[in-house]
C-alpha cells in the first residue's frame, strides 16, 4: 500500500517495476519497427487499405497464444481473463474504435507515436486520453451501477464457455488465424 | 546490427517477437501486457496535483489505486523503444499532420491537434468503458481466449472501421 512514494519502493517491487519498463522498451522498439507507431498505418487499416496493424495483432496472438497455453499445460502460468459484460464489451468497444479512427492512435501505440516525434499524439491525442479517463472515473459509480454491468458474464474464456480442454480451442483457432493470413497474403492485401 | 537499424521489420517478426515478449510477461511480471489502465491512473494523479487527496477517494481510484506500478513503466518503456527504434533508423522526425490525413483535410496543425484531442477524449473514455484496449483486449486478452477480449476486440475494428468510412468517404 505504501508504494506512492518511489523512496519507499520495496526492492522486490522495484525490480518488478524495472521489469515492466524492460518488456515496455521491447514492446515500443517492436511497434515502431512494424510502423504500428504511426497514422498513417493505423488509419489504413481502418480504412481496410494496408493490414499491417491486423497481421502483428493476429501473429501475435497466434504466437501468445500457443506459448501461454503450453506454460498454463505445464503449470508455469496462470490466466487472467478480464470479467466482461454485453453493455460494458460492445458498447465501450464501439466508443473506443470511434475514438480509435479519429485519433489515428490506440493507447499503446500513442506511447510509441511520441517517442517516434508525432506532436499530434502528445498536444492532442495524450491530453485527450487523459481528460476522457478522467471523464470515465467520475461516471464510474453510475455507470457501474448501470450499464457496465448489462448481461454480465464474468471471467469467461471460450474453453470453459465450452466446457472444453484449452487445446480443443487453441488448436482450430489456431489454424483459423493462420488461414486468415495466408488468405491475406494470397490476396495481395 | 543492421537489423536494427532497419526503418521497418515484417509484420509477421513484428508479431512473433510480441508473442514472445507476451510469454516471458506472463512468467516472470505475472500480467498480461495492457495500456490504457495507465492513462486512467495518470489523469486520476493530475487531478490530485490539483485537488488534492480527495480523489484517492473516488470510487474507480479505489479500484486502480493512483501509483506508479508495472504497467505505467510499461507504457514509459514504449515511448523508450520507439523512440529508440526510430533514432536507430532515422525515422525519427517532429511531425504534426500525419500524410493520410494531410491528403484529405490539409496541413493544418490545429485542425489535425483539435480532432486528435476529440478522438483521445473518445479512445480515452471508451478504453475505461470496455476495461481495456487494443493491447489490453486486442493481444493479451484475445491469446487467453478470454470471451470479455475477443467480444471488446471484434467491436474495436466494427466502430474503428464505420468512423473511418465516415471520416474519409463521407466528410473528406
Amino acid at each position: 500500500m505504501n508504494t506512492t512514494k518511489p523512496m519507499n519502493i520495496h526492492p522486490k517491487d522495484r525490480s518488478h517495476l524495472v521489469w515492466g519498463l524492460a518488456f515496455g522498451i521491447v514492446f515500443g522498439f517492436l511497434l515502431q519497427k512494424g510502423g504500428a507507431t504511426k497514422y498513417d498505418v493505423i488509419i489504413g487499416q481502418l480504412l481496410l487499405t494496408d493490414f499491417t496493424v491486423l497481421k502483428i495483432m493476429l501473429t501475435a496472438v497466434l504466437t501468445g497464444m500457443i506459448g501461454i497455453h503450453a506454460m498454463k499445460t505445464l503449470g508455469w502460468v496462470e490466466l487472467y481473463p478480464k470479467s466482461g459484460s454485453v453493455g460494458k464489451n460492445i458498447i465501450g468497444g464501439l466508443i473506443f474504435g470511434a475514438g480509435f479512427a479519429v485519433l489515428g492512435y490506440c493507447p499503446g501505440t500513442i506511447a510509441g507515436a511520441i517517442g517516434n516525434g508525432y506532436l499530434d499524439a502528445v498536444v492532442g491525442g495524450l491530453a485527450g486520453i487523459l481528460i476522457g479517463a478522467g471523464v470515465f472515473a467520475a461516471l464510474y459509480p453510475r455507470l457501474n451501477h448501470g450499464i457496465l454491468n448489462k448481461g454480465n458474464f464474468g471471467d469467461l474464456t471460450l474453453p470453459r464457455l465450452l466446457r472444453v480442454n484449452d487445446w480443443i480451442v487453441v488448436i482450430p483457432m489456431s489454424v483459423l488465424i493462420f488461414l486468415f493470413l495466408y488468405w491475406l497474403e494470397r490476396a495481395g492485401l | 546490427m543492421h537489423f536494427f537499424a532497419e526503418t521497418s521489420w515484417s509484420p509477421y517478426a513484428v508479431g512473433i517477437g510480441i508473442g514472445i515478449l507476451s510469454w516471458f510477461s506472463f512468467l516472470v511480471s505475472r500480467k498480461p501486457i495492457a495500456c490504457s489502465t495507465s492513462f486512467a491512473k495518470a489523469s486520476g494523479m493530475i487531478e490530485k496535483l490539483f485537488r488534492g487527496k480527495k480523489v484517492d477517494l473516488k470510487p474507480y481510484y479505489q479500484k486502480e489505486k493512483l501509483a506508479l506500478d508495472w504497467q505505467m513503466m510499461l507504457v514509459l518503456g514504449i515511448v523508450i523503444g520507439s523512440l529508440i527504434s526510430a533514432l536507430l533508423s532515422g525515422d525519427f522526425q517532429w511531425q504534426w499532420v500525419p500524410s493520410i490525413w494531410a491528403n484529405v483535410f490539409g496541413m493544418n496543425p490545429v485542425l489535425r491537434v483539435i480532432v486528435a484531442l476529440v478522438g483521445g477524449i473518445c479512445l480515452g473514455f471508451g478504453a475505461r468503458w470496455a476495461d481495456g484496449c487494443t493491447s489490453g483486449h486486442g493481444i493479451s486478452g484475445t491469446l487467453q481466449l478470454a470471451v470479455s477480449s475477443w467480444i471488446s476486440a471484434i467491436f474495436f475494428f466494427i466502430g474503428g472501421i464505420l468512423m473511418a468510412q465516415f471520416i474519409f468517404k463521407l466528410i473528406g
